[in-house]
C-alpha cells in the first residue's frame, strides 16, 4: 500500500500527482474464496479489513452490487456517538468509539474523525429527567457525559434560541463531548484501501442472485459475475437485508424505511458541534465543507425509494429554523435519502443464523454510520469464530421471540417507531 | 404522494398515518400458538422490495382505516379499499 | 456616451431594461448605477465591473459566467443585519433601489485576496489532498481541521433572527407548465384552450425565455411582442395562474411539485403583508416541462478567468439588458450556435477579433460572418485564456488529425471578452426527480428525456429540440396533449406563428482541449469548487471510477450550483479517462432541489409560536389571571404552580401539597386524554383491550385499567367509566391520547371490525377538574344535585347531574391518594365551574394546585407516570400482576410467556427514602450497591420519580430495581455522577401514603 502522509503529498506533487497509484484493486472474482462478504458498505468493508487483521483470514471477497459506500455509508449525517442508556447498546458503541478514535492511523487514511461533541437538547422538565438518567448510566458505565445548562449552551452555540418564550423552550443538554462526525466516504474507502492492501478482493458491480445452500450449509453466492464458492457468508447490506435473506428462507423482524438527510449551502463555521432535540425531531452540524447537515424523522411508510417526499423535509427545516432562527435566511442546497432497516426493537442484528456459514449483519436503523468500526470489528469475530462476540451476543436473531429485546425507545415491536 | 382514502378522494400524504403490512392477520386465539408463531405474527416480516400490501389511516380526515397496493419502489399507489375489500392490480 | 449616467458598457437604447428609472446601488462599498430591470450581474457589467468573486478552494478570480441560475462563479452576499444573505447568484438578483451586495470569502478584498495564496500551492493540494494527510500528531486533527473549516465555507450566516416573513400556498391544477419560454407559452395557451385550470411558472421577472435574450422574430415582429400578447392573453383567463419570478424546485411523488416564488425578493424590503417568498405545493394532474438548456463551457486552460462567459449569456446581457460584456471579443465553439451569437453581438457593436471552430468544416452558418470579414478558424482551438484578473487574450492552436492534440502554429489574439459555447444540455432536472428515464443523445452530446414516470412531458430545448418554430410546435402540441391526459379530451394542439428554425449544427465533442507538453495551468470543469480536469483524472487513476465515486472524492457539481454546468463535462472526461462511452460511465441522481431554497421560505409561518399547536385548557385564561406559572405537557401548557406575594417555587408547590391533604384543591385536568365509547359491543372491546375484566363493569362505576401492547409491555393506564350499559368514557394519560385513540381505531377498524364499537376523542368537549382533599365531599356538595354521601355515591363511583347549574358528571377517583373527585363539564362552562367552585369553596379554603403538588401527590401514593410508563416495563414489574385477569384474552396475553418476561432479573417498582432524612434524591439518578466501585459500575435499577415529600417529611422516590420487590428495606445509593449528587436511599413500597386506601374510601 503506497503510504499516505504530506511527505507522499508533496513528493507526487513534484510529478504533478501522476504517480500516486489506485487505492484498491478492481480484481475479477476468484472461484472461492474463505469468506465472502456481501455489502460494500462501510460495515462489509471494515469487517473484511478486521478479518484480514485480527484473524488472519485474507482470503475474503467484498462483493457490492453498486460502487463502494455507495448505500447509506454515502447518505448518513455523518454523526458519530455512543450514548446508548441500555447496557447491551452501550458497550457495543464504546467499542466502535474506541476504533474511531485511532481509524485515520490504523486505516493511514485520514476519515476526518473529530469529536466535537453531540448535544441532545432537553426541552421539558421531564426530558431533563431522561436525559439525565441517560447520562448517569453513561458515566457508570464509563462512557463520557456532561450536563449543560442553559447558560453553558448559551455559550457553546452561540446561535442557538434560548428564547425562554421558544414554543419549546430549552431547558438544558446532554453532551457527550468525545462524540462527533466523521467524513463518511473517507471511512468506506479507508477500509477499502486498508482492506485491498491485506490482499482483500473487493469486487464493485458484482450483485447477488442467490445463495447456495447445501445440507443447511452454505457452500457459496450466485452473482451476476458468476458463482463464487465460499464456506462462510456475511451479509451487511442494511437497506436490502430482506431481499439477500429470502434467498435463504429467512424472515427478518425488519422493514426497509425512508430517511431523508439535506444540506444547506456551504457558510463560514457557525455551529461547532452536533444539536440534536427530541422534542423537534431533528439533527443538525456542520459538515468540513461549511454546509449544514440536518436530518429528522423517517417518511414513515416501507419504502426502497432513496427518495423521500416533501412534508418530511418540511418539518425538519421548520425544526432547524425554530432552534436556529438566524438560520431562516440559509438555503437547502440537496436533498437524498437512504434505505434503512428498521428492526423492530430498534437495535441491530449481529449473529449467526439457522444456516451454518450464514451470518447477519442487519437491522441499524437510523444508527449504523456510528457503529461501523465496531460493527465490523464484532461481524469478523463471529464469522472467524463462528461465535459471537461477547459485545454482540446481546444483538442476537432470537431475542425478538424470547423478549430480550434492547428496546431504547420503548416503541414496541413497530419498525418505523424506532 | 397523493393517497385515494376510499371515503374522502384523493388527499395529501401528509394526512395520512402508515400502519404497516396489511398481510398481517393478528392470530385470533394468541395462546394456541408457539412461541415461533407468534414471533412470526408479532416481529417478522416480509418486506417485499416491489408491490405491498399496506394499511393506512386517514389520520387527519375520516380516520378509518383502509388498504392500499403501493409499490414500495416507486411509490404508484394501484388500488385502496376499505379494509373488506380486495385490492386489485399493481401485480404485473 | 458622453451622458455620465450612461456606463461605458451600456448600450444607448435597447434592452428590456427602463431608462428611466435609474436606481442606484452598491457593490463592495462602491456605488453605482443601473436601470429597473437590471440584474446585479448586468448592473455590474454595465459598469465594467467583472471580478465579483473568489472560487471555493484556490481564491481564484471568479467573474459572471451565465446570465441565470446556472451561474456558478458570481456569487455574492446580499443585504446587511438580519437580512444578510450568502452564496447568492448575481445573475439572479433583480435590481432595486438601494440595493447592498459584497464579495465574500476573501480577504481583504475581491481584488487583493489574501488567501490566493492557495492558488500558488494548489499542486499540493488535489482533490483529496486531506484524506491523505493531517493524520499525525493525532491529537493535532482538531487544529488542522480549524483551518479547513475556516478555509471552507463561502459566505456568512447572519447572526440575527430573520425579520422577513414566508407564505404558503396549496394549489391543485389541471396543467402545470413548468418555463414561460417560446415552448412553455405555446403550451400554456394550449392548455387553456381547452378549458384546463392552468399554472404557468417562470424563474425570471418577465416571461419569454430565452427570447427575452435573443432577436428573434415571431411572425415577422419581435419576438416580445408575441410574448407579451400570449402573456396578456393567458392573464385574461380565469382558469389561469401566472407566476412569475417562481422557480419549480422540487417534483416528488404523484405529481407533487414545490415551487417558490420570490414575492417580495426584487423590493427594497418585503413590507407589511408582502411576503418575502412564498411556497406554492402543487398538485398538478399534468405537467409540461419546458425548462429549457443550459449552455456548456468548454475545458481549455485558464477557462475561470472573468470575462469568460457563455455565448447565450452574452447574447443576453445585450438583448435583455442593453450591455456589452465586453468590446473585443473572441468566440470559441463547437456548434453553430455560436454564429448567430456572434452576428447579435456585432451588430450591437462588439468587435469580433475571431471566431475558434474546433470543427473541421466551415459551417454554412459562419458564411455571414466571414462576409462580414470576422476571421473564422476552423480546426482550432482557443488552449488558453490569458490574464490575470480579467481576459487579455487567447492562445489558440489547430488541432492535429485526431483532434487530441496540439498541431502547433499558436497564434495569441487579444480579446477583453471570450466567449465560450460547448453545446447546450437540456435542463432535466424536474424530468429526472420525476423519475424520468434518460436517453444519451450521440449528435446532441447530450442526454436528452426518453420515457417519462409521472404524468409530464418535455417540450422545447428542455428535450433536445432547438429551433424556436419546433419549440413553437412543440409547446403547443405538449400543452394539448396534457390537458388531453387531464380529462379535456377535445383539446388540439392550436397553430404556431411563423419563426426561425436555426439548429445547432453537427457538434464535434471537445471535453478536453488539448494543452502544450507540459503545460500545468488548469482546465476547469466546476468553476465554484475548483474541479479540474487533473483532478478527475487523478480520480480515476486512484480508483474512484464510479461517478458518483469521482463527483465526490473531487466535489465535482457539489457546489451550490449544483453541477449545472458542469456535470456533462466531468462525465465525458471521466469517461474519456476509463475509456468508456458516456452512458455506460452513468449520471449523477439529479436531487431536489433545483435552485437552493430558503429554510425560512420552507417552514414557511411555522415558526416562534406557531412552530406547533398550542393547546390550552377551558380554565386557561383563569390560570393566567391568577399568575400561575406555566409547564409544557406535550403540546399543551399546564399550570405548574401558583405563587402567592413573598412565597418561593417551592413554598408555593409544599403549601398547595400540604393544602390538599389537609383542605381541599383544584387541579385542571383537562388535558387527560378522554375518549368516549359507544356500542353494544364496547364492553367486550374494553375487555379485550385491558389486563383486567371489563364486562362485568355496573353502570355507574369506573375501574382503574392496565392496556397492554401485543409485545407485552405495559402502553398506557386510566379509568374506565360506565355512564350507560353501552356508554363508556375512558381517560388516559395526557401523552398517550393520541396515540391509545389511534391503537382503539385500529383495533376496530383492522383486528375486531365485527364488534359494534365508536370511539371518539373527547378530549377537548369536557372539561375535566379534580377535586382533592378531606374537604371536597363539602364542596362539592354545595354545588351539585347529586348525592355526594359515602353511602351513596361510592369509591370509584360516577354519576350524573347538575353541577353548578350545568349538566355535568362526577367520578369519584383519585389520583392524589385523599377522598378526591374529578368533574368533567362541557368546555364551554369550564370556567364557569371553576369559579363557582372557588367561590362555593371559599371558607372551606378551597385552593387552585398545579402539576408539581400533583405530582408530589401522587409519588407519595405511589402512582406512575410516563418515566415509569417507559414502554419497557410489564404490568408485573410496575406490581400490577394481581390486576392480570386469567379468564379472557386479551392484547399482550401471548407476550407474558415470553422468557424474557419471567425471569427474576426484571426491574420491578419500589419506593425509595432518604435514608439521612434530608439529602434529596437526585433526578435521573440510577441505583446501586457501591457508586465507587470499578467501573462499569453495575446498576440495579434508576429513579424514576423524586420530590420532597411534605407528608413524609423526607425526600422520597420512585424507581425501578431489579427484583425490587424482594429487596424492600435493603439500602443502596441513588447516584448521579452527571451532576455530583449520590445519596444513600432506603427501598420501600412504592406507596408513602394511606397503603390500606382508607382516605380515598372514606
Amino acid at each position: 500500500m503506497q503510504n499516505y502522509s504530506i511527505f507522499s503529498l508533496a513528493r507526487n506533487a513534484l510529478s504533478h500527482h501522476k504517480n500516486w497509484t489506485e487505492a484498491w484493486r478492481s480484481p475479477d472474482p476468484k472461484p472461492e474464496y474463505d469468506v465472502v462478504i456481501i455489502g460494500g458498505g462501510g460495515h462489509g468493508l471494515a469487517t473484511a479489513f478486521y478479518l484480514a487483521k485480527e484473524h488472519g483470514i485474507s482470503n475474503i471477497a467484498v462483493i457490492e452490487k453498486g460502487w463502494l459506500g455507495g448505500g447509506n455509508t454515502g447518505r448518513n449525517t455523518t454523526i458519530v456517538r455512543s450514548n446508548y442508556a441500555i447496557e447491551g447498546n452501550a458497550f457495543f458503541y464504546e467499542k466502535s468509539m474506541d476504533l474511531w478514535r485511532g481509524m485515520t492511523q490504523e486505516l493511514n487514511y485520514n476519515v476526518m474523525f473529530s469529536p466535537r461533541g453531540v448535544i441532545n437538547l432537553a426541552h421539558s422538565d421531564a426530558q431533563i429527567d431522561d436525559f439525565q438518567r441517560r447520562g448517569n448510566a453513561l458515566r457508570l458505565n464509563g462512557i463520557d457525559a456532561q450536563w449543560l445548562s442553559r447558560d453553558d449552551l448559551k455559550k457553546r452555540v452561540p446561535l442557538l434560541n434560548m428564547s425562554p418564550d421558544a414554543r419549546f423552550p430549552i431547558t438544558g443538554g446532554l453532551e457527550q463531548p468525545r462524540a462527533g462526525t466523521a467524513r463518511h466516504d473517507a471511512v468506506a474507502w479507508g477500509y477499502a484501501r486498508a482492506a485491498d492492501a491485506r490482499g482483500v478482493d473487493i469486487i464493485q458491480q458484482c450483485e447477488v442472485t442467490g445463495l447456495k445452500i447445501e445440507g443447511g450449509r452454505m457452500t457459496g453466492v450466485e452473482t451476476s459475475r458468476g458463482f463464487i464458492a465460499a464456506k462462510k457468508v456475511g451479509v451487511a447490506v442494511a437497506g436490502h437485508s430482506t431481499q439477500i435473506f429470502d434467498m435463504a428462507g429467512i424472515r427478518l423482524p425488519i422493514e426497509s424505511h425512508l430517511l431523508q438527510a439535506m444540506v444547506s449551502e456551504p457558510v463560514k463555521p457557525s455551529l461547532d458541534t452536533v444539536i440534536t432535540s427530541g422534542a423537534s425531531h431533528v439533527y443538525i452540524s456542520q459538515s468540513d465543507k461549511g454546509e449544514m447537515v440536518f436530518g429528522g424523522d423517517l417518511d414513515f411508510y416501507n419504502s426502497f425509494a432513496q427518495r423521500g417526499n416533501y412534508p418530511t423535509i418540511e418539518h425538519v427545516v421548520a425544526a432547524c429554523c425554530e432552534l436556529f432562527p438566524t438560520y431562516s435566511r440559509l438555503r437547502l442546497m440537496r436533498t437524498w435519502g437512504g434505505i434503512m432497516d428498521m428492526s423492530m426493537d430498534g437495535s441491530p442484528i449481529i449473529d449467526k443464523t439457522t444456516i451454518e456459514g450464514l451470518y447477519i449483519n442487519a437491522g441499524w436503523c437510523y444508527g449504523g454510520f456510528k457503529a461501523t468500526p465496531g460493527s465490523g470489528w464484532v461481524f469478523a469475530h463471529t464469522i472467524a469464530q463462528d461465535r459471537p462476540h461477547a459485545l454482540n451476543e446481546c444483538f442476537s436473531l432470537d431475542r425478538f421471540q424470547t423478549g430480550h429485546v434492547l428496546d431504547e425507545r420503548g416503541a414496541g415491536p413497530v419498525a418505523k417507531l424506532h | 404522494m397523493l393517497i385515494k382514502c376510499p371515503w374522502c378522494g384523493d388527499r395529501s400524504l401528509a394526512e395520512f398515518s402508515y400502519q404497516g403490512d396489511a398481510t398481517i392477520i393478528r392470530p385470533s386465539d394468541p395462546l394456541s400458538l408457539s412461541d415461533n408463531q407468534w414471533n412470526e405474527y408479532l416481529n417478522l416480516r416480509n418486506n417485499p422490495k416491489g408491490w405491498h400490501d399496506e394499511i393506512w389511516q386517514h389520520l387527519n380526515g375520516c380516520r378509518k382505516h383502509f388498504k392500499a397496493r403501493r409499490n414500495v419502489v416507486t411509490h404508484e399507489i394501484a388500488d385502496t379499499k376499505p379494509m373488506d375489500g380486495s385490492l386489485q392490480g399493481g401485480r404485473s | 456616451m458622453n451622458n455620465p449616467q450612461i456606463p461605458q458598457y451600456r448600450l444607448p437604447e435597447g434592452g428590456r431594461i427602463d431608462r428611466s428609472r435609474p436606481l442606484s446601488f452598491s457593490f463592495n462599498g462602491r456605488a453605482y448605477v443601473g436601470y429597473q430591470g437590471d440584474t446585479l450581474a448586468s448592473a455590474l457589467l454595465a459598469n465594467g465591473v467583472h471580478l465579483i468573486a473568489r472560487s471555493f478552494k484556490y481564491h481564484r478570480p471568479r467573474g459572471i459566467m451565465s446570465a441565470g441560475s446556472e451561474e456558478p462563479c458570481a456569487m455574492v452576499t446580499m443585504r446587511q443585519g438580519s437580512r444578510i444573505e450568502p452564496n447568492i447568484r448575481a445573475t439572479q438578483i433583480e435590481l432595486y433601489e438601494g440595493l447592498v451586495a459584497n464579495s465574500q470569502n476573501c480577504w481583504p478584498s475581491v481584488n487583493f485576496d489574501l488567501q490566493a495564496i492557495i492558488n500558488k500551492v494548489s499542486r499540493f493540494l488535489p482533490s483529496g489532498f486531506y484524506y491523505k494527510t493531517f493524520k499525525w500528531p493525532k491529537f493535532l486533527w482538531m487544529s488542522y481541521e480549524k483551518v479547513i473549516r475556516h478555509a471552507a465555507g463561502m459566505g456568512k450566516v447572519a447572526t440575527l433572527p430573520d425579520p422577513d416573513h414566508y407564505d404558503h400556498m396549496h394549489a391543485y391544477c389541471d396543467v402545470l407548465v413548468v418555463g414561460g419560454g417560446p415552448a412553455g407559452l405555446m403550451a400554456a395557451k394550449s392548455a387553456a384552450a381547452s378549458g384546463a385550470r392552468v399554472m404557468l411558472a417562470d424563474e425570471q421577472a418577465e416571461f419569454g425565455g430565452t427570447l427575452c435574450g435573443r432577436a428573434e422574430k415571431i411572425s415577422n415582429k419581435p419576438a416580445m411582442d408575441w410574448v407579451a400578447r400570449v402573456r396578456d392573453e393567458l392573464a385574461a383567463r380565469p382558469d389561469v395562474t401566472l407566476l412569475p419570478r417562481t422557480v419549480v424546485a422540487s417534483y416528488y411523488d404523484h405529481n407533487m411539485l414545490v415551487l417558490n416564488q420570490r414575492t417580495g425578493e426584487h423590493l427594497p424590503t418585503a413590507e407589511g403583508f408582502t411576503p418575502r417568498q412564498r411556497i406554492w405545493k402543487v398538485w398538478a394532474k399534468q405537467v409540461v416541462l419546458a425548462t429549457g438548456a443550459i449552455e456548456r463551457p468548454l475545458v481549455f486552460g485558464n477557462n475561470d478567468l472573468p470575462g469568460v462567459m457563455l455565448t447565450g449569456a452574452v447574447q443576453t446581457y445585450i438583448s435583455q439588458y442593453g450591455v456589452l460584456a465586453g468590446k473585443n471579443a473572441v468566440i470559441f465553439t463547437n456548434n453553430d450556435s455560436a454564429y448567430d451569437a456572434a452576428a447579435h453581438m456585432h451588430d450591437n457593436g462588439i468587435k469580433i477579433a475571431a471566431i475558434i471552430d474546433n470543427r473541421k468544416q466551415t459551417s454554412p452558418a459562419a458564411q455571414k460572418l466571414s462576409d462580414r470579414g470576422i476571421l473564422i478558424f476552423n480546426n482550432h482551438v482557443v488552449y488558453q485564456a490569458v490574464g490575470s484578473k480579467h481576459v487579455r487574450g487567447v492562445n489558440i492552436s489547430p488541432l492535429n488529425e485526431n483532434g487530441d492534440k496540439l498541431s502547433g502554429g499558436n497564434i495569441k489574439i487579444d480579446c477583453d471578452l471570450l466567449c465560450m459555447s460547448g453545446g447546450w444540455t437540456p435542463s432535466v432536472h424536474l424530468f429526472s426527480q420525476a423519475r424520468g428515464k434518460l436517453r444519451w443523445h450521440e449528435t446532441l452530446t447530450t442526454f436528452i428525456p426518453e420515457k417519462s414516470f409521472q404524468q409530464e412531458r418535455s417540450a422545447g430545448s428542455c428535450k433536445g429540440v432547438w429551433g424556436l418554430s419546433d419549440c413553437l410546435k412543440g409547446g403547443a402540441k405538449a400543452g394539448a396533449e396534457a390537458a388531453k391526459a387531464a380529462g379535456f379530451t377535445k383539446t388540439r394542439a392550436l397553430k404556431t406563428p411563423a419563426a426561425s428554425n436555426h439548429d445547432m449544427g453537427d457538434i464535434r465533442a471537445l471535453w478536453r482541449v488539448p494543452q502544450p507538453p507540459r503545460s500545468q495551468t488548469k482546465r476547469f470543469i466546476d468553476f465554484q469548487d475548483d474541479v479540474a480536469t487533473s483532478d478527475i483524472e487523478l480520480a480515476a487513476r486512484e480508483g474512484y471510477r464510479s461517478v458518483e465515486l469521482t463527483k465526490r472524492y473531487t466535489t465535482l457539481g457539489m457546489g451550490t450550483d449544483q453541477g449545472k454546468t458542469s456535470n456533462i463535462n466531468g462525465l465525458a472526461v471521466l469517461s474519456e479517462e476509463l475509456g468508456k462511452h458516456i452512458p455506460e460511465v452513468g449520471l449523477t441522481t439529479f436531487r431536489p432541489p433545483y435552485t437552493a431554497q430558503t429554510l425560512g421560505a420552507i417552514s414557511g409561518p411555522e415558526r416562534g409560536g406557531h412552530f406547533a399547536p398550542t393547546r390550552r385548557s377551558p380554565v386557561h385564561d383563569w390560570h393566567v389571571s391568577t399568575g400561575a406559572s406555566f409547564m409544557p405537557a406535550g403540546l399543551w401548557m399546564r399550570p405548574a404552580y401558583y405563587q402567592q406575594p413573598g412565597e418561593t417555587m417551592w413554598d408555593a408547590i409544599y403549601r398547595e401539597t400540604k393544602h390538599v391533604r389537609s383542605h381541599v384543591g383544584l387541579v385542571d385536568v383537562s388535558s387527560l386524554g378522554k375518549i368516549d365509547l359507544q356500542g353494544k359491543d364496547s364492553a367486550e372491546f374494553l375487555n379485550r383491550c385491558y389486563i383486567n375484566g371489563f364486562a362485568k363493569l355496573p353502570v355507574g362505576k369506573c375501574r382503574y385499567g392496565v392496556m397492554l401492547r401485543d409485545d407485552g409491555m405495559v402502553f398506557d393506564d386510566g379509568t374506565v367509566s360506565r355512564l350507560a350499559e353501552n356508554h363508556f368514557m375512558m381517560t388516559t394519560t395526557t401523552a398517550k391520547a393520541g396515540p391509545v385513540l389511534q391503537y382503539l381505531e385500529y383495533l376496530l377498524d383492522v383486528v375486531w371490525p365485527e364488534l359494534d364499537v365508536h370511539v371518539v376523542s373527547a378530549t377537548e368537549q369536557w372539561c375535566a377538574i379534580a377535586v382533592a382533599g378531606p374537604k371536597s365531599r363539602e364542596l362539592l356538595s354545595r354545588i351539585t344535585d347529586i348525592d355526594m354521601s359515602n353511602e351513596a355515591f361510592e369509591f370509584m363511583g360516577v354519576r350524573q347531574g347538575n353541577i353548578c347549574d350545568v349538566p355535568g358528571r362526577i367520578y369519584r377517583i383519585s389520583f392524589s391518594g385523599e377522598l378526591a373527585y374529578e368533574i368533567g363539564v362541557p368546555s364551554d362552562w369550564g370556567l364557569h365551574v371553576w369559579e363557582s367552585l372557588m367561590t362555593a369553596g371559599k371558607d372551606l379554603k378551597v385552593s387552585p394546585y398545579g402539576l408539581e403538588a400533583m405530582s408530589i401527590l401522587r409519588i407519595e401514593k405511589g402512582h406512575i407516570v410516563g418515566a415509569e410508563l417507559n414502554g419497557r416495563t410489564t404490568a408485573d414489574d410496575l406490581g400490577f400482576a394481581a390486576m392480570i385477569s386469567t379468564r379472557k384474552p386479551f392484547m399482550g396475553q401471548r407476550s407474558l410467556r415470553k422468557p424474557a418476561l419471567l425471569e427474576g432479573e426484571r426491574k420491578q417498582l419500589v419506593g425509595l427514602i432518604s435514608l439521612d432524612g434530608k439529602t434529596p434524591i437526585p433526578r435521573g439518578a440510577q441505583i446501586v450497591v457501591n457508586p465507587d466501585g470499578p467501573t462499569p459500575v453495575a446498576m440495579l435499577g434508576e429513579v424514576t420519580s423524586n420530590c420532597y415529600s411534605p407528608h413524609v417529611e423526607n425526600h422520597i422516590g420512585l424507581a425501578i430495581v431489579k427484583r425490587g420487590r424482594q429487596r424492600i428495606d435493603e439500602i443502596l445509593w441513588a447516584t448521579s455522577p452527571l451532576t455530583k449528587q449520590r445519596v444513600r436511599v432506603k427501598l420501600c413500597s412504592p406507596h408513602f401514603i394511606d397503603p390500606q386506601g382508607e382516605r380515598l374510601r372514606g
